[in-house]
């Protein structure tokens, strides 16, 4: 039996084959929020508690990047062993007005990036245990391989 | 105005930077009796004690005005603990300067300590999915370092920033702490060997990247009339403290955190977190930019601290290049920055470090900072920055 594939973090995005980052709207300011929250609107001239779900949008351009030439310490799992670098993007959403991070799609490093490269979400394995695939967004330029 | 506000530096006292993996407590008491000598202050004679806290020593280091208080010997003087991150220590100076602005009382310790683990920062333990700090080494593996080499990475795009010119202010720094006994490190450095270093978070190498220290700070305030009585006069002042938040939307992204906040209803304030928060404290005292001599800014990352320059209103926006290849920040240019070492030299011990900052300046402008004395010293600026949104400032004058 094939193991289950579940997001490493429940609602904050959506796979398939045009997965999304999953944001919140405020009811009140409209301004929006990520990760997607309950709670209190961040806008000090807003006192609303009330948001809706929104899909946010799926491609953006690079803030800024970096990478991790050295394994994470946990709570961080490597998805390979022995572990291999990989690129982390800060990227801009115009639309929304936020910087999200993510890292980026396994293969591609820091040679592969610019600042203001656009760049598209997809899905990928963030790690593995016993019981499941664990799956996390990640940022690709668009038009790599 | 400013005068009004103003308390007095009395004394100041560090115990060295390094790795012993001793307890933090240790290191608080001998600093917090360094400063205490320094004052010419008898430890029972303190009538508030602040404390700035650590979370990665357990349940002392939560409660650090008693645990240094307890340490020293019960007196029943008021106490304080506070905790911002990195910018506790400034947390601690604050409680204790507004305690003695207000009058409640006129002489007051101020310590921080910590003992930090080897290797990255990683967060508290236990599974907690609704800390971002946490989830942000889960999801991501974000480290620390990670948010360093994004802040560099930008920096090399919008305002041309290089490798040699991150490497130069390692070198300056390494050079600077050569001279400080409470530093950690105290060997030169080439650009050659920092660019030979590592890749820890490109572009950023390994000893462009502030280590994390055992170490212990202290300072003992007064008010302007204490001092007097004591026959200290021309003593160096805290003018101005800033510990403000940042401003809606801030669109910067800040560790932690996944994402800035949203500019989509709210326009961008005209100042950025970290530009307020050295700018607040300016405002308070009633000094600008131009008037500074020093400054001890947190280089967390040898890149970080060009922006540092910016952000203090040292020079122009997309100037701190030229400001650093001129050779201004460095000793015996016309502001050097971290004259101490910086963290480059100390490695962060981070209840203590906003504390040494205000240690340093305080030497300097008394002019006994042997061994990287900035000459004629009158105005002195520190700032940093604590996880979660505290800014951190304090402008300290003679």
């Amino acid at each position: 039996m094939s193991k289950q594939t579940v997001p490493a973090i429940e609602g904050w995005f959506t796979s398939g084959a045009e997965p999304r980052l999953i944001g919140s709207r405020c009811t009140g300011c409209a301004t929006y929020l990520f990760p997607p929250r309950s709670g209190f609107c961040p806008n000090p001239h807003c006192s609303a508690e009330a948001f809706e779900d929104v899909e946010l949008s799926h491609e953006g351009t690079i803030w800024s990047f970096t990478d991790a030439q050295y394994q994470p310490p946990a709570p961080y799992i490597s998805s390979t062993d022995p572990y291999e670098p990989f690129a982390i993007v800060a990227v801009e959403l115009e639309k929304e007005g936020i910087v999200v991070l993510g890292q980026v799609a396994r293969g591609l490093g820091v040679n592969d990036l610019e600042v203001g490269m656009r760049v598209k979400l997809e899905i990928g394995t963030l790690y593995e245990d016993d019981e499941a695939v664990h799956e996390m967004w990640a940022w690709r330029p668009v038009g790599a391989n | 105005m400013a005068s009004e506000r103003e308390v007095v530096v009395l004394g100041a006292g560090m115990h060295p930077w390094g790795k012993w993996g001793r307890s933090f407590i240790e290191y608080g008491v001998a600093a917090a009796r360094a400063a205490l000598d320094d004052a010419g202050v008898a430890w029972p004679e303190i009538q508030f004690v602040a404390g700035a806290d650590t979370i990665r020593n357990g349940y002392p280091g939560y409660v650090a005005g008693a645990t240094f208080s307890q340490a020293l010997g019960w007196t029943g003087a008021k106490i304080s603990s506070s905790y911002a991150a990195c910018a506790s220590g400034t947390q601690a100076i604050a409680s204790a300067r507004a305690q003695i602005l207000a009058g409640l009382c006129e002489v007051a310790l101020v310590v921080g300590a910590d003992t930090t683990p080897k290797g990255f920062f990683a967060p508290v333990g236990g599974e907690r999915r609704d800390d971002p700090d946490w989830l942000r080494f889960h999801l991501l593996g974000a480290t620390n370092p990670t948010y360093f080499g994004l802040y560099a990475r930008r920096r090399m795009a919008l305002h041309g920033a290089t490798d040699i010119d991150f490497a130069t202010v390692k070198v300056k720094n390494a050079a600077h702490g050569l001279g400080n006994p409470y530093a950690r490190y105290r060997k030169e450095t080439s650009v050659e060997e920092v660019l030979n270093s590592p890749m820890v978070a490109d572009p950023l190498r390994l000893l462009e990247i502030c280590a994390t220290s055992d170490g212990g700070a202290a300072l003992v305030l007064c008010s302007k009339e204490f001092a007097e009585r004591r026959g200290a006069t021309g003593q160096v002042r805290i003018a101005g403290i800033s510990t403000v938040t940042p401003s809606y939307p801030n669109t910067v992204i800040e560790m932690p955190n996944f994402a800035t906040d949203s500019s989509a209803v709210l326009p961008v304030p005209n100042e950025a977190f970290r530009h307020s928060i050295a700018h607040a404290a300016y405002e308070e005292a009633g000094v600008d930019p131009s008037d500074v001599s020093l400054a001890e800014v947190y280089d967390l990352s040898s890149a970080l601290e060009l922006d540092w320059y910016e952000d203090l209103g040292l020079c122009e926006v997309g100037e701190a290049e030229h400001l650093l290849r001129s050779g201004a920040s460095s000793l015996g240019g016309r502001i050097p920055v971290n004259a101490s070492g910086g963290l480059s030299s100390f490695g962060e011990a981070i209840p203590a470090q906003a504390i040494a900052q205000v240690c340093e300046l305080t030497w300097q402008l008394r002019g006994t900072a042997e061994g990287r004395q900035v000459e004629g010293a009158k105005v002195g600026v520190s700032a940093n920055q604590g996880l979660f949104g505290h800014g951190s400032s304090v402008v300290v004058v003679r």
